[in-house]
């Protein structure tokens, strides 16, 4: 028999907690049937979980990989395998492959720097990874500022930790908006593009931006109105994917496969790609 | 070559783009060799002189292709029509697939196109392919010219062709055929002969050679499904490949039922399949029954017709009579 | 060099046999075929098999594992079994050369060893092709079909096939087979590469290069206005992707067979219309789009990753069953012309 590991053949893993975050967000915690994270990763990178029958699917890991006890998948409803996902119950077992793709690069272009993290939506569960990592290594960052916002209140996906961890943090800024009022809520109301043009941001950061295409888009183009360089600004893309390590052909742009040579692109690098993303 | 010459055609075309009948020509554009024509919309007469051809491998019907262009916007198309492809365009009338009134039809006449496959069984390195009265000259890279019988050449369609008559056209070019006695069900009646596990084991070996392209299926005329069944992923039958020996045969199954009483018996199907699986007598085998139990029937012989599949008649065959009735037949 | 008389191929592939599974193309009705030898089968002529010899290495559909699922519980099964030894004789130049396009995809790190398997265990015993024919291109990608690679290289002339060993898998072949071979002098191979480089030079496609595409050049091609009436009448069909030897884009899919789940790999197309689709929105819209892919990951995405070779062998397969008659020569000559304008 095989000596050899093949890819493509996934691990056992557990769900042992489901949160509901939002009306269509669940967070997922994984370990394996041992109790133990099921891998090592790092901050952006992602994993293929299946339910056998169902299908298997790309998701981002949203857990730092400075918890080393489990790993957690902040999960939208949408399609075949997630609509499985939100249906289960804990204690059901998934499969589990990865680590996939590059990761942000925090600890050479990122170290050292103040940082600007802009999110959208579900798009706070890439970056949630590379947040708190920075948090837990605080001293290796500048200045940290957080602009999220979501459709309403109720849609901003980790609310509770933003509130009682991330706000009380030293040097660590902030900054929600939602897309219409609503009688409970006191903060910022408009969409993400426009408020990160409200709070004016000096240009001495590096900013990492995740969410719908379109926000990516118009946020970018504050940014750059703002003063800041297609190089000091990163970004994630997402297309479907199979196998996940740049052979079946699916996230192939251009030269590049966002499962293998991405997730994580520079928005100058995303320049150089074709328009099909 | 045809009865009717390219120049005719091209003339023809360029008259109507001209005096503004219509403001692109559906026809098929020169390739590398006088076989690898590809349909194409040409809209002036300089791009017809450059590269328009009608020769003995403009085979491709396109009645299909009206759906795609006649919704791109205002002003008619010109589409020529082979005798079997004005079937196929009643029919997609019938089903209101394209509007009537953007398209103007010219009938062409066909004496049966050419099948490269079988030309390349004779003739290795095809340069050159002409038609002089019966007779076929290739012109070979190693061989010189070789002279074929051009009866032998003909596509399997083509030598059971059903009709020299055209059922539709705004205009005909040459003179009008007729429909013909074609023998068409002799090879569906060979396999009826055979035992049913003989038909399994013919059937077997025949799709199991099929790839899933879907070829058959997007050039068939009766296929215009915007969203097949086999390409959704809801369906839970959208495999691009069969997961077991019964799902390929299934694909072709379902296909087949699913055109009863709306396939004209093109020959489409066949002529693409790069496996060369005799698909249309799946086809031909429910024309043969609907034939038997209902009364003859032509699908797009006229626009309106229903299909008696679908037209329910108190005089209609019970379903018991038909499999007894299919049976003593077998 | 060895070689064996023609009136002794059938001994030869029995001696083979013997040893491993053998494979070559034979003729049948639907045209030439890789089948297992056994006696009475003959080596076909043809140039091309209607399915490339992907098949042995990267098949149509595969099981990859299988699943059993008990209440909350999985169980993963790993169902790869080694592969056994197998000879595929007669593969010309341009499918040898697919192995190589094939190889960088499958065998980089990560491997996959459902191909890596298959492919350790394979000999390869190629054939130069003496009649190449009009749909033949392989030279515009650098590819001799007078003096093909593979482990063993045979040249097949009016009475006898000559061997010759080029590596060391080839040359442990050969030296098995030595008491059904004779000690040969290459001048009637020499011979027949020189007639072969005159017949190829003289082929209608000879002239097709390749030199505008390559590495580095998607800007150049990936907006030109000439995609639009290249994939006008394209049917969105898969012929093209499966009939060629270096498409390799796959999907995996899970199969519920009542007793367990099975998850199978099969063919996919960049040709089809759900191929990216996703359930956030679909990037390649049209056809357009999808034609475009295909070909720009053959001539200039594919280059770009590994070194310039090209995603292209010139069998000409898609040349021959496209059922629209549109192809990479096509592509090539449009897109190429405009780019020496």
């Amino acid at each position: 028999m095989f000596d050899t590991k093949e890819p493509l053949i996934p691990s056992v893993g557990v769900v042992t907690d489901i949160r509901i975050d939002t009306p269509d967000v669940k967070t997922f915690r994984v370990v394996t049937p041992d109790g133990k994270k099921p891998f090592d990763h790092r901050p952006g990178q992602c994993a293929m979980l299946s339910i056998p029958g169902v299908g298997e699917a790309m998701f981002s890991i949203t857990s730092s990989p400075t918890n080393t006890e489990f790993m957690e998948f902040s999960i939208k409803k949408c399609g075949c395998v997630t609509e499985w996902l939100h249906s289960m119950e804990p204690g059901q077992q998934i499969t589990i492959r990865g680590p996939y793709g590059n990761a942000f690069p925090v600890d050479t272009e990122f170290a050292g720097h103040d940082m600007l993290f802009i999110a959208g939506g579900i798009g706070l569960a890439p970056l949630r990874s590379v947040i708190n990592y920075c948090r837990h290594y605080r001293d290796r960052y500048g200045k940290i500022d957080i602009v999220y916002g979501s459709r309403s209140m109720q849609d901003l996906v980790d609310y509770k930790e933003i509130i009682e961890e991330w706000s009380k943090d030293e040097g660590v800024t902030v900054h929600l908006t939602i897309d219409r009022e609503q009688p409970e809520w006191d903060g910022h109301v408009g969409f993400v593009p426009n408020f990160v043009k409200e709070l004016g941001f000096s240009t001495d950061k590096i900013a990492i931006l995740c969410g719908p295409p379109i926000m990516i888009k118009f946020t970018l183009a504050g940014l750059q109105e703002l003063g800041f360089d297609k190089t000091q600004v990163y970004t994630t893309l997402e297309l479907r994917m199979k196998c996940g390590i740049g052979k079946c052909g699916r996230c192939n742009v251009g030269s590049k496969y966002v499962c293998k040579d991405g997730p994580v692109f520079r928005c100058d690098q995303i320049d150089e790609l074709p328009d099909e993303y | 070559m045809q009865e009717i010459k390219r120049e005719i055609l091209t003339a023809k075309a360029a008259e109507l783009l001209e005096n503004g009948t219509v403001t692109r020509v559906l026809g098929w554009k020169r390739g590398e060799f006088d076989y690898d024509v590809t349909p194409a919309v040409f809209e002036s007469a300089a791009e017809l002189e450059e590269g328009f051809v009608w020769n003995d491998f403009c085979g491709a019907n396109f009645s299909k292709y009206l759906i795609k262009e006649t919704a791109k916007g205002e002003g008619k198309v010109l589409v020529f029509l082979k005798p079997c492809d004005t079937y196929s365009f009643n029919q997609l009338l019938t089903e209101h697939r394209f509007d009537r009134e953007k398209v103007y039809a010219v009938g062409v006449p066909c004496a049966g196109m050419l099948d490269i496959s079988r030309i390349k069984e004779s003739a290795e390195g095809v340069l050159a392919v002409r038609t002089e009265g019966d007779q076929v000259l290739v012109d070979t890279l190693y061989d010189g010219t070789l002279t074929l019988d051009r009866a032998e050449l003909l596509p399997d369609r083509c030598k059971h062709c059903k009709s020299k008559k055209h059922v539709a056209y705004d205009e005909l070019l040459g003179e009008e055929g007729e429909v013909l006695d074609s023998h068409r069900f002799d090879e569906v009646e060979a396999l009826e002969k055979m035992t049913p596990d003989e038909r399994f084991a013919f059937w077997q070996n025949e799709l199991s050679r099929c790839i899933r392209c879907n070829a058959c299926r997007d050039v068939c005329p009766a296929c215009t499904c915007e969203k097949c069944v086999f390409d959704n992923p809801e369906s839970g039958v959208e495999n691009k490949a069969a997961a077991t020996s019964f799902e390929e045969k299934m694909f072709h199954i379902i296909r087949a039922f699913h055109v009863v009483g709306r396939c004209t018996d093109c020959g489409e199907c066949s002529r693409v399949c790069p496996q060369h699986i005799p698909l249309h007598l799946l086809n031909r085998k429910f024309i043969k029954d609907i034939d038997n139990f209902y009364g003859e029937y032509q699908a797009g012989a006229e626009v309106g017709s229903r299909a008696p599949i679908v037209n329910y008649t108190e005089g209609d065959l019970e379903p018991g009579e038909a499999v007894k009735r299919g049976e003593t037949h077998a | 060099m060895r070689k064996v008389s023609l009136d002794k191929l059938d001994q030869l592939f029995a001696g083979i046999a013997s040893r491993e599974a053998l494979y070559l193309p034979v003729d049948t009705a639907a045209g030439a075929k890789f089948e297992r030898w056994a006696e009475g089968k003959q080596l076909s002529d043809a140039l091309n098999t209607v399915r490339s010899p992907k098949d042995f290495f990267f098949p149509q559909t595969e099981n990859l594992m299988d699943f059993k699922m008990e209440g909350k519980k999985i169980e993963i099964i790993d169902t790869r079994t080694e592969s056994e030894d197998f000879v595929i004789f007669g593969v010309r130049g341009c499918d040898v050369k697919s192995f190589e396009v094939l190889d960088h995809v499958f065998l980089s790190e990560p491997a996959d060893t459902y191909y890596k398997n298959r492919r350790d265990h394979a000999t390869i015993v190629s054939m130069a092709c003496l009649k190449p024919v009009e749909t033949c291109f392989c030279g515009t990608f650098g590819i001799d079909a007078s003096n093909p690679e593979g482990d063993i290289v045979c040249h097949k002339t009016a009475d006898a096939l000559y061997l010759d060993a080029k590596t060391e898998k080839g040359e442990k072949l050969l030296a098995a087979l030595s008491d059904l071979t004779e000690e040969a002098d290459a001048a009637p191979v020499e011979e027949q590469k020189a007639l072969i480089k005159e017949r190829l030079a003289k082929l209608p496609l000879a002239d097709l290069k390749a030199d505008a595409f390559g590495s580095g050049k998607t800007d150049e091609f990936f907006d030109a206005p000439e995609w639009k009436e290249l994939s006008e009448s394209c049917l969105g069909c898969g012929t093209c992707t499966f009939v060629c030897p270096t498409c390799q884009c796959y999907d995996i899919k899970d199969f519920n067979t009542g007793h367990g789940v099975k998850r199978f790999r099969c063919w996919d197309s960049c040709m089809y219309s759900e191929f990216t689709k996703m359930s956030a929105g679909q990037p390649r819209l049209t056809q357009l789009e999808r034609f475009r892919q295909r070909f720009m990951h053959k001539l200039v995405y594919y280059p770009t990753n590994y070194d310039g070779l090209f995603s292209c062998v010139g069998c000409g397969r898609c040349v021959a069953k496209c059922p629209i008659q549109m192809n990479i020569v096509k592509v090539m000559k449009k897109l190429g012309g405009r780019a020496n304008v």
